[in-house]
């Protein structure tokens, strides 16, 4: 049949001739295109010294973010947690005090809040669930640790550092 | 001959040693940079800087694995078989001549730990003699796998023997000498003997490739088909033997094809540096030259690794007895007419 596209290629397989059964001519050609590879730029990232851009919808590690006021957005409705599909973040929730509300924008907040790195498959449903606006997966990679308890995230690693006081 | 000629050659056979098991073992550093450059890699270079202590982390990670000797393997020859393959690859260095005679203050010093008359015949026994300890070793692993690629590493030697020992004798033709000493002080500047033997080198270097188990003639130790093939039951050192031995056989077949047919330490306008250096440094250099040339070929060895995928061992076989040895003796063949005519006029 007529190939419509015209990008089919019949191929052929006739016997090897002289040359072709000698291997050397195949050999040399081969060797010189491995050759040629040698004295390119390796395309290797040297990772932990050298990071790679990220692109602009990458998804991170989390952030818990503050107001322009420097308290904790995040209210512990639980919307994060419920939307998670691995089921990676906990929460404990607690009223706020009346000296804390330096601290926390909302009357409840969440004084334990946890996020399980080797669960986590970095979607980023609990940033579109969020209403607070208070999660982001705006972080760099999560890296390497030894021991699973140490991928338990807390507040002290998610939460952002304090806005300076100008 | 004194105790002053014992301890000449003491010291020249462990500086021969320190230098084989060196080279090997920054051969598989070598290796793994090369196969890295050619794939547009860096490879390890995280051990060090570059990652030049790569292979002393290697070593100490090879002596601390857990020893495993399976329950229905041979003992005894399952501990004889990599030793014995080290062996014969560390003592075919012997009588390789490294260098011209050197003056040492007003001592004249061989730079070959022996001059036997049949020297090359000693290197061509001592590499056939390599295939026993995988043989050895493959059979006391009691395993089909080991078995399997025991089998194919000693038909594919004996195979790839005879046409090499082929390839020789044209050279002999040529040298009408059998030691090397004798072989290389031939070559004098430029008279290599790749210029009057170039087919015969062809055929030589090829089956050096088979007989050192490279890729791509790696076919008894490869993963695909055997898991490894007859290293697959050994661990720790006994391992690390057999990847060692294997590199060390790839330098004494560098160094015994630059000795045959890239002059070993001859290169031109050696006569120029010779008045230049003085009888002391003149050979020293010279053996300089000579390693560089070996270091080209263990370079090529790798280089034909990364690029040459492996062959189907009905290939292989047909390779060996259906191309390489007809050469060979048609090689002979034309080499001892044109002997004849030549010694004629």
């Amino acid at each position: 049949m007529e190939s419509l596209s015209n990008k089919k290629k019949v191929l052929v397989s006739k016997p090897l001739n002289f040359a072709e059964r000698m291997y050397l001519p195949a050999i040399a050609s081969g060797l010189s295109t491995t050759i040629g590879h040698f004295f390119k730029k390796p395309a290797t990232v040297k990772y932990p010294e050298q990071e790679r851009e990220f692109s602009i919808n990458w998804r991170g590690m989390h952030s818990l973010k503050r107001d322009e006021q420097g308290r904790e957005r995040c209210t512990a409705c639980g919307l994060c947690a419920l939307s998670c599909p691995a089921e990676a973040i906990t929460m404990i929730a607690a009223e706020r005090k009346n000296d804390e509300k330096h601290l926390y924008r909302e009357e409840k907040y969440a004084s334990v809040y946890e996020i399980n790195m080797l669960r986590c498959i970095f979607c980023g449903l609990c940033e579109e669930a969020c209403p607070k606006e208070a999660i982001y997966l705006d972080g760099p990679i999560v890296p390497a640790d030894y021991l699973r308890k140490d991928f338990i995230y807390g507040k002290d690693k998610l939460v952002e550092a304090p806005l300076e006081i100008k | 001959m004194g105790i002053d000629f014992v301890i000449e050659k003491f010291i020249l056979v462990i500086a021969l040693f320190a230098i084989s098991l060196l080279i090997a073992m920054y051969s598989t550093y070598a290796e793994r940079k090369v196969a890295a450059f050619l794939q547009d890699r860096l490879g390890p270079d995280r051990a060090g800087p570059f990652g030049i202590l790569q292979p002393l982390a290697d070593g100490v990670k090879m002596f601390m694995k857990e020893e495993i000797i399976p329950a229905n393997a041979n003992k005894w020859l399952f501990m004889v078989g990599p030793g014995l393959a080290m062996l014969c690859a560390c003592i075919g260095t012997a009588v390789i001549p490294w260098g011209q005679d050197m003056m040492v203050g007003d001592r004249l010093v061989k730079l070959q730990v022996t001059d036997i008359n049949v020297g090359l015949l000693y290197i061509f026994g001592v590499i056939s003699l390599g295939v026993y300890g995988v043989m050895i070793g493959g059979w006391a692993s009691n395993n089909k796998y080991s078995l399997l690629s025991a089998i194919r590493a000693a038909s594919q030697n004996i195979s790839y023997e005879i046409a090499m020992g082929l390839s020789i004798i044209a050279l002999l033709l040529v040298t009408n000498s059998l030691s090397l000493r004798e072989i290389v002080s031939q070559q004098h500047g430029w008279h290599w003997n790749v210029i009057y033997q170039p087919l015969g080198f062809l055929i030589f270097m090829v089956c050096a490739f088979a007989e050192t188990n490279r890729a791509p003639f790696d076919l008894p130790e490869c993963e695909a088909e055997l898991n490894g093939g007859y290293h697959m039951e050994y661990s720790s050192m006994k391992l690390g033997f057999y990847l060692f031995a294997e590199y060390i056989n790839m330098f004494v077949s560098s160094t015994v094809m630059a000795a045959l047919y890239f002059g070993g330490y001859n290169y031109p306008g050696m006569d120029y540096m010779a008045g230049l250096l003085g009888p002391t440094w003149a050979p020293l250099f010279g053996t300089a030259i000579f390693f560089l040339k070996i270091f080209a070929f263990i370079f090529f060895f790798m280089w034909v690794r990364w690029t040459i995928p492996r062959f189907r061992y009905d290939q292989l076989m047909s390779l060996g007895w259906k191309a390489l040895i007809p050469l060979a003796i048609a090689n002979i063949v034309v080499t001892g007419i044109v002997i004849a005519i030549v010694n004629k006029f």
